[in-house]
């Protein structure tokens, strides 16, 4: 599709990590099916606190698929620390940007990395300085368009 | 990408060869401006007074109800603004359908910002209006309904001609949206009771940017756009008259073929919805399985997103059209889905095909033998469809 970049069609024809993790050391969903996007993250995270194995499953369009696939390999090998930078505008920019109607996917991806770490700190009673209870569901955050 | 199998009819058409090459003389041979007196002009007025014909043939209408238009959203704008205008002192009441396209919905919101009621009627489970709660709706200061012919997402045809009916009974006009009908399925505005009727000439391989609205001898409604004498003082603007002419020869043709059309366009329609409910699992059709457009297959596949299925189906050369929140670019699932009693989330997983007779059943057999693949592959990456088949798996 025309709307598209190049990155974004090739992360959403073969979006890289895609499945479950087994036990994951963390898991977040985020979304919600009103709003047409629903993205599940899961991370194994090693002693060290390394994001060793990432997976995610997401319903939703195209650019919801490409940005859950990218952010997939954004925090791959990253510390839990530096998975927290990983925010929404560089998703889009390592996907060479998305079209204005589509930049919620991107925050929708930043959410799910933050609920999985989330869960995570939870299932390991920690703190991770940063980082807040996710919200689940964005689209509030949206605003109603008028005609 | 080798073909293209184009399956988005409702969308637009091809422009047919003949409608074509009927209006190429209009622009550069025939170019004068209807209204002028001189004799050159002639030959372009006597065109779009064929033209007008044609249209008003196909629907049983007088030449001189005919009003052309820029296309089927300023008819609808005009019928409901101008109705409004001239039968406000009577009343302030409008009925209308939940599952009406956005340029009847939205003007009714532009209405009733300007004093005006609206009430918006439910439809049934196949999208259909009820005929019980259109004349519990009815009230003394009622002066229009407006019901659209068939729905351009889910190919439901409304029972028009009761509708029509009751309007008459009770002294009400009666406007139907016929964008996605005229030209598809017989309709007659006498037969059926219609004042007022909106028509797009693309939506039938005529040309785009010109349409009509059909206004029945004695309403009084008012121009819409000011400037000019043309359309009977109704419609100012220089007369568009290759799109006219292209229209009309749409309609002349749609009046030949409609019923091999219909035959054809029915026969693959059905072939297509009854192997994706048998071959798909999860999968659903939307709108009435009999009263529906010829051309008019809409469904929803569970666990799946609209426009991930769009944009694969476009990979393989396939252009078909989704009611997701994607593709529509707000927030929410096709008002018309949401309707007809779909939940969200499997509002989210339509899929609109529609047809024209230029298909072929082969081009059919490929796009159910690729949707299948295209369905498992995003199922397969579904978090909803993960949470399914665990709820299965814990219940056995």
């Amino acid at each position: 599709m025309g709307m598209y970049s190049e990155k974004v069609m090739d992360h959403f024809s073969n979006p890289r990590n895609v499945g479950e993790i087994e036990n994951p050391s963390g898991v977040g969903t985020v979304g919600n099916a009103k709003c047409g996007d629903i993205m599940r993250m899961y991370l194994d995270i090693n002693s060290e606190g390394v994001i060793q194995d990432v997976k995610f499953k997401t319903f939703g369009c195209g650019a919801a698929v490409a940005t859950s696939s990218m952010a997939t390999e954004l925090v791959k090998g990253k510390t839990v620390r530096q998975a927290l930078e990983v925010t929404n505008q560089a998703v889009m920019e390592a996907l060479d940007g998305l079209p204005p109607v589509k930049v919620h996917c991107s925050l929708l991806a930043e959410e799910a990395i933050h609920a999985a770490l989330w869960d995570y700190a939870q299932k390991n009673n920690i703190e991770i300085e940063g980082l807040e209870e996710p919200v689940n569901d964005i689209s509030e955050k949206e605003e109603e368009e008028e005609y | 990408m080798s073909k293209r199998i184009y399956l988005d009819n409702a969308a637009t058409t091809r422009t047919a060869d003949e409608v074509l090459a009927e209006m190429l003389p209009y622009f550069q041979e025939n170019y004068g401006n209807p209204s002028a007196v001189y004799g050159f002009a002639a030959e372009s007025k006597q065109a779009v007074d064929v033209a007008r014909k044609q249209t008003a043939d196909l629907i049983g209408a007088k030449t001189e109800e005919i009003y052309f238009t820029g296309g089927g959203s300023e008819s609808d704008n005009w019928a409901l603004k101008a109705a409004a205008e001239a039968y406000g002192d009577k009343g302030k009441h409008i009925i209308t359908s939940k599952i009406e396209h956005h340029a009847i919905l939205h003007t009714c919101a532009y209405l009733e910002r300007h004093g005006f009621e609206v009430t918006y009627l439910n439809v049934d489970e196949n999208g259909k209006v009820l005929l019980d709660e259109l004349k519990e709706a009815i009230r003394p200061d009622t002066i229009l309904i407006s019901v659209m012919a068939a729905n351009n997402e889910i190919g439901t045809i409304q029972p028009i001609a009761e509708i029509g009916k009751i309007a008459k009974e009770h002294g009400i006009l009666f406007h139907t949206d016929a964008v996605q009908a005229y030209g598809h399925i017989p309709l007659h505005v006498d037969e059926m009771n219609i004042d007022m009727l909106s028509a797009s000439g693309h939506k039938f391989y005529g040309p785009k940017g010109i349409g009509f609205l059909y206004i029945r001898k004695g309403v009084k409604i008012r121009s819409f756009l000011h400037g000019g004498a043309q359309e009977r003082n109704r419609r100012a603007g220089t007369l568009n008259v290759p799109g006219i002419v292209g229209m009309g020869k749409a309609a002349a043709l749609a009046q030949k073929a409609m019923t091999e059309r219909m035959r054809k366009e029915t026969a693959m329609r059905d072939h297509l919805i009854d192997r994706i409910l048998s071959e798909i699992p999860y999968s659903r059709l939307n709108g009435d399985r009999k009263d529906r457009l010829p051309n008019n297959a809409n469904f929803c596949f569970r666990f799946v997103e609209g426009e991930s299925m769009l944009i694969l189906l476009d990979q393989l050369g396939v252009c078909a059209s989704s009611g997701s929140a994607c593709t529509s670019g707000s927030l929410d699932p096709s008002h018309v889905l949401l309707a007809i009693g779909l939940p969200h989330e499997i509002a989210h997983g339509s899929l609109r095909i529609s047809l024209s007779e230029q298909n072929t059943m082969e081009e059919i057999d490929f796009v159910v033998d690729e949707l299948s693949g295209i369905v498992q592959k995003l199922r397969r990456m579904s978090p909803l469809y993960e949470d399914f088949v665990k709820q299965n798996q814990e219940r056995s």
